[in-house]
């Protein structure tokens, strides 16, 4: 009798465990097909967009078929260089400072609006830099974009970068300081060295981030139908060229915005998969 | 180059980032006067948005942002904890872990406007049906479309968090109850989510603080109209997606200073949520020392 009261007791907590499994289960399920979906349908839409005038045309006046993007790679490219020339020497020298204050009541400060930056809207950087920038030079231009992923990078890669200059063991600048180093010294040339590979990845990651955003560039690099490499002058962006062609009438423009959205993505997944990979090692 | 100097050109950068995030609040409180003034405090509860008359109340804009985000938060909580358990308590072959933390990685990855693009060519049309099917104006775009996307935009980052959370629960605490005889789903509400929660509650906190912010997906779906939705099926507007759609056009200097004031007030809700959110957190791993 005793017996049976206490696997009777078993059997319900038996059948309590099984149904949250699946309960757990089937959301989890549902998740993983919607990722699945999602990009199957970038891959298969987009690949049909893909052909050698994709890369290597202009666009071509409105309605007309044919023609490619390639005014939005490479204003892709300008801003996002413009963007970590100035993001990469002021990320590694406020992670430096950090790291030099490590704990201190002006780090902890420093870090809290670095946190704070880090969760700034994309789209208030928009506006900013506009009035910052876009509104002094009275046009928009493919440097006001790349000061405002500049922006948008800056937090991730500080807290990227100080994490990795922690993870320098201090024994290397004990070691350095020893030998009578200048404390600048062994910092520029033993703590950056070290540390090179996390600020390689930081970079990447920092990149990664800033190509796909399409709100601080609206205000800014604005757009254009046109080849430009005037960093003065407004230029295109894969982001843009996709929320523009997708609010066009064109079959032929929806086409080229899934094209766009997959060369977009394959370029952010390549950059995080070769960190990810960096990272293992 | 010397010490000293090195030491400056730190303190340097380190104050050029203070001043930046400075520069933003004082930027955006000079830029907005002029609406401001206007309006008074009826900017924050008057609901009429006009540009040709010149009215500038947020009410709808700030209707629109909660709703939004309250909505995709509803949907994304159970589809996220239940991903994340799976993902930290569930999976034991590392094979399948490493490919769900990729899968996931690759959809925390993915442009905001992507998901918009997916979401006029997939969710509009779905949402397009139901509408009909229910006897709603048949816009398709709207608030739940913008929310469907938002829920799937923040699923990566909630389910990982999640996860995280779980992986932090001690060993020992988990083994004791399996020798115990507890069953798993015993131990994962008994012991791991009650010892996880605070870190999951900041997950969620630090999720909808990316929910409230985001721009491109909402602005593409979202319909823009400057009314207060009164229902899912309504068009409507965040505080994100008028600023993305309007502020390029903007008609006259008030109205442009009335979307400086929406992005202030968007600026300070995400800074509550985030602020909120990493002081949870620090709690929740504080706990038990580690």
């Amino acid at each position: 009798m005793e017996n049976n009261v206490f696997t009777g007791q078993y059997k319900s907590r038996k059948r309590k465990d099984i149904f949250f499994k699946v309960l757990v289960l089937i959301p989890s399920g549902i998740v993983v097909a919607l990722l699945v979906l999602i990009m199957a349908q970038v891959v298969v839409n987009g690949a049909k967009a893909l052909n050698l005038d994709f890369f290597f045309q202009q666009q071509k006046p409105f309605g007309e078929v044919g023609g490619g993007i390639v005014q939005a790679i490479v204003g892709t490219f300008m801003v996002l260089a413009i963007a970590i020339v100035i993001a990469l020497p002021f990320a590694l020298l406020s992670s430096l400072y950090l790291y030099e204050h490590n704990g201190s009541r002006r780090a902890n400060g420093l870090l809290n609006v670095v946190n704070t930056l880090q969760g700034i809207p994309s789209i208030v950087i928009g506006v900013v830099i506009y009035s910052w920038v876009v509104v002094p030079q009275k046009t928009f231009s493919a440097f006001a974009g790349g000061i405002a992923l500049s922006i948008l990078m800056l937090p991730l890669m500080i807290s990227m970068i100080k994490e990795s200059l922690d993870m320098v063991p201090p024994s290397y600048l004990e070691a350095a300081l020893a030998l009578g180093v200048p404390r600048w010294r062994a910092i520029v040339e033993i703590i950056l060295p070290a540390a090179a590979s996390g600020i390689l990845e930081a970079t990447g990651l920092g990149i990664a981030r800033a190509a796909g955003e399409t709100a601080p560039l609206i205000f800014t690099a604005f757009g254009n139908p046109f080849l430009s490499l005037n960093f003065k002058g407004p230029v295109s962006a894969l982001p843009l060229v996709i929320y523009e062609y997708i609010k066009s009438p064109y079959d032929d423009w929806h086409r080229k915005a899934w094209g766009a959205a997959l060369l977009l993505v394959l370029f952010v997944l390549a950059l995080n998969l070769f960190i990810g990979s960096r990272k293992k090692r | 180059m010397n010490d000293r100097r090195f030491n400056a050109l730190l303190g340097f950068a380190a104050l050029v980032i203070v001043f930046i995030f400075a520069g933003f609040l004082f930027t955006l409180v000079v830029q907005s006067l002029p609406a401001v003034k206007q309006e008074g405090a009826a900017f924050l509860y008057g609901s009429e948005w006009n540009p040709v008359t010149t009215r500038f109340g947020a009410l709808p804009f700030i209707i629109g942002t909660v709703m939004t985000s309250a909505i995709a938060l509803i949907i994304a909580i159970p589809l996220s904890l239940s991903a994340g358990i799976v993902m930290g308590e569930y999976v034991n072959s590392s094979w399948v872990r490493s490919v769900l933390n990729t899968l996931i990685n690759v959809l925390a990855s993915i442009p905001s406007v992507v998901f918009g693009l997916w979401g006029i060519e997939v969710v509009i049309p779905l949402v397009r049906n139901l509408a009909m099917l229910v006897g709603a104006p048949p816009y398709g775009a709207g608030i739940l479309s913008a929310s469907l996307v938002l829920a799937i935009m923040i699923i990566p980052y909630m389910s990982s968090m999640t996860r995280e959370a779980l992986m932090n629960v001690p060993a020992g605490l988990r083994e004791g109850a399996f020798a115990l005889g507890l069953t798993k789903q015993e131990v994962v509400t008994g012991i791991a989510l009650p010892f996880a929660k605070k870190s999951i509650f900041a997950g969620i906190l630090l999720s909808l603080g990316r929910a409230l912010g985001e721009t491109m997906a909402v602005t593409m779906l979202i319909g823009n109209a400057t009314r207060i939705p009164t229902s899912l099926f309504s068009l409507g507007n965040t505080l994100a997606s008028v600023i993305a759609s309007q502020f390029n056009e903007a008609a006259s200097d008030v109205h442009r200073a009335a979307m400086m004031a929406l992005a202030l007030i968007l600026l300070i809700i995400t800074m509550i949520a985030g602020w909120f959110g990493r002081t949870m957190m620090s709690k929740g791993t504080g706990a038990y020392g580690k």
